[in-house]
């Protein structure tokens, strides 16, 4: 029964509108396949995301959240890396707080160009997510 | 309640080729608010533009959704054509069903089609809450860099000096003119290359709003469109001299930083471990820079020249899959230059079908005349290369003799070589530019948008975007040239008017917002007996720093609000 199993946990990436998007886009534009349930939304800045949004997320069934961070390319400065990590680590606590596992939350920093990258750090967590949420299903 | 109008795009068959783009209009027809739900072969032609415009007052329509291609491309398309139909531009939403669902997911039919109907969706969700917004405005520095001073780069900023802008040159090599200053005599000129480098340059460097700077490197960026902060280093011009560094403000940049000759590998048709083996770029030396009435070649007469083309190009995958464009026609016109210039010369082109396109193809029809031989060979069946003791011989399968063998003893032979990518891709690794399946950098489109980069003030020119000939080069600089003027000319830009507001019932000043600011935009006020935070909309940049750190959530985002980003969320779920 193979036609059955789960192969694609369902993501939902915040990806920046000027590093990290053009990285994905052309990671589409290479055909370079990820799985089709991972959904993007677009947000200025890596460091702009509310923990109440990935929170809201993983209530409506997301199996993970993805945050394309900007890293040290941000074009609204340096402390962006840092801040994301911030909200990234207000984030798990929330998430703790309501027996949500944490890695379930990943965060990396992908730039205009790191579509090979974005690439392989989604299958990795598609992995991931279906081997600890889908593992009955296997 | 909104009346919204949603257009899903074939794009010929980029998207319907892989997104059943009937299955996503059927699927989102009746998502609350849609009025209008169309197909179209091509969202952004003028036909379905002015469709667009006429469904727009038709239907009295607030808002529009286009899914098509990624917002790089046509999110300004829209945005305008949304304006012809007397809508404010930022009450359109785009929907990228193409880089993001047909072509990320192109294994996978049902999973695409699935996928754009959710990306409709959301873009739906977010289109109810998108209001009537007005673009900031921001100082450009009327400034232009271009970095690589080869014949593009030079041509560029000739270009953008006509137009009574500050040009920079950044040239990392002690002297300008690239390949082209290494070149003899041209087709289509009676100049020769460095004669022709020396004409641009000489006319440039008199002029007051050039500045050439040989020698320099950029070392780092920092900002974005219209205010660029450039850091330059400098190598000491003589011993004992120091490093120079400085930095310059700059509102956009073209790059245009070349390409290298693709080096054969030792063996690869017995280059290097044959001494009557050469490549391209040496042989073209070797006619230009040889006089008298022979040849010579390592002290040798030589008579016989064999051309093996396409050594470095038009590989197998995993290998420079591209064609290079300018080699056929170069090793053409450097072979009828060799017979005119010398005496006894006989031409043998081995070669995988002619490329000489447009006005290129007289120099074949030149070269036939001239009694130059022409055999082609199969990929799968290269020539070989082996002695008699004396000479070399080069066996070919002529495919258009039916595949009779022929061999032919050769005094010379050139492997003709192709461009490749430069390796040294710092600028590209700095700048952020994306490159292609070829590793050139890559442009947005390739008819619509030619010389624009993903990030927004830079452009490319030349031969670092693909393999180009000298006119070519030149006509994308131009081109490049004029983009990167276009963004900076007013001497202001407009920005999008993103910007944080403050629900000021929830604020109660806590400071947080202040301290997460990188722009200082936030500041305390006194409002009816209350102290609480108020953004100042010239300083903010709408990076939305402040919003997660604002304990009630009193910080929301202008087209990033909660109830848009919650009710895309709930969509996409």
């Amino acid at each position: 029964m193979t036609g059955n199993l789960k192969k694609s946990a369902k993501i939902l990436v915040f990806s920046t509108e000027k590093i990290s998007d053009p990285a994905i886009d052309m990671a589409g534009l290479l055909k370079l396949h990820y799985p089709p349930t991972v959904y993007t939304i677009t947000i200025p800045c890596s460091s702009g995301i509310k923990p109440s949004w990935i929170l809201h997320a993983f209530e409506k069934g997301f199996d993970g959240v993805f945050i394309a961070a900007d890293g040290s390319d941000c074009v609204y400065g340096e402390t962006c890396t840092e801040k994301t990590g911030n909200l990234v680590s207000a984030a798990h606590e929330q998430m703790k707080a309501k027996d949500i596992e944490p890695a379930r939350l990943r965060m990396a920093a992908i730039c205009s160009v790191c579509s090979e990258a974005f690439v392989k750090q989604i299958r990795s967590f598609n992995e991931y997510l279906i081997k600890t949420l889908h593992a009955q299903e296997l | 309640m909104k009346r919204l109008g949603v257009y899903i795009c074939h794009c010929g068959g980029n998207i319907s080729d892989y997104v059943d783009v009937e299955e996503v209009r059927k699927a989102v027809e009746h998502e609350e608010g849609v009025v209008l739900a169309k197909t179209t072969m091509f969202a952004c032609s003028d036909s379905n533009q002015n469709d667009m415009v006429s469904d727009i007052k038709k239907h009295k329509l607030d808002g529009v959704v286009v899914a098509s291609c990624s917002p790089k491309l046509h999110l300004v398309t829209f945005r305008n054509v949304t304006e012809r139909g007397d809508l404010n531009k930022y009450t359109y939403v785009h929907a990228n069903i193409r880089e993001q669902a047909s072509w990320a997911h192109s294994d996978d039919k049902q999973g695409a089609t699935g996928k754009a109907i959710h990306l409709v969706k959301a873009a739906i969700a977010k289109s109810r809450y998108a209001e009537p917004l007005y673009p900031n405005q921001i100082e450009a520095e009327k400034t232009i860099a271009v970095i690589g001073a080869g014949i593009a780069g030079l041509k560029a900023a000739a270009s953008i000096s006509d137009k009574n802008i500050n040009v920079i040159l950044i040239e990392k090599e002690n002297r300008v003119g690239g390949h082209a200053a290494e070149l003899g005599d041209l087709f289509m000129s009676d100049e020769k290359g460095y004669d022709l480098v020396n004409r641009v340059y000489n006319d440039i460097v008199q002029r007051e709003n050039v500045t050439i700077l040989t020698g320099s490197e950029v070392i780092s960026s920092k900002g974005s469109i219209g205010d660029f902060t450039l850091k330059i280093r400098k190598r000491p011009q003589n011993a004992g001299d120091p490093v120079e560094t400085m930095e310059i403000k700059v509102g956009s940049m073209v790059v245009a930083t070349g390409f290298e000759s693709y080096i054969p590998k030792e063996g690869e048709f017995d280059y290097v471990v044959n001494e009557n083996v050469i490549a391209l770029p040496e042989f073209k030396l070797l006619v230009d820079k040889s006089t008298g009435d022979r040849l010579i070649y390592k002290g040798k007469t030589i008579k016989n020249i064999v051309y093996i083309y396409c050594v470095g190009s038009r590989q197998n995958e995993g290998g420079n899959t591209y064609c290079s464009r300018f080699c056929c026609t170069s090793v053409i016109h450097t072979s009828i230059e060799a017979k005119k210039k010398f005496k006894n010369i006989y031409n043998i082109h081995l070669n995988r079908g002619i490329r000489t396109y447009g006005k290129q193809e007289l120099l074949y029809a030149e070269s036939l005349k001239m009694g130059d031989i022409y055999l082609q060979f199969d990929q799968t069946t290269p020539p070989e290369i082996t002695s008699n003791g004396k000479n070399s011989i080069v066996t070919v399968t002529d495919i258009l003799s039916e595949g009779k063998k022929m061999s032919v003893e050769a005094d010379l032979i050139v492997l003709v070589t192709g461009m490749v990518p430069r390796s040294d891709q710092s600028v590209g690794t700095m700048l952020k530019i994306p490159k292609g399946r070829d590793k050139f950098y890559n442009e947005v489109h390739i008819k619509l948008r030619p010389v624009e980069t993903v990030i927004d003030g830079i452009t490319i020119a030349g031969a670092c975007q693909g393999p180009k000939n000298i006119s070519e080069s030149v006509n994308s600089a131009l081109s490049a040239a004029t983009k990167s003027f276009s963004y900076v000319s007013k001497g202001t830009l407009e920005t999008e008017p993103i910007i944080a507001v403050i629900n000021e019932d929830s604020c109660s000043w806590c400071g947080k917002c202040l301290e997460a600011c990188p722009f200082d935009a936030i500041e305390k006020r006194n409002v009816n007996s209350r102290e609480i935070a108020v953004v100042n909309s010239s300083v903010c940049k709408g990076c939305g720093m402040c919003a997660p750190v604002c304990p009630p959530d009193a910080i929301n985002l202008i087209g990033y609000r909660n109830e848009e980003i919650i009710s895309m969320i709930d969509v996409l779920a």
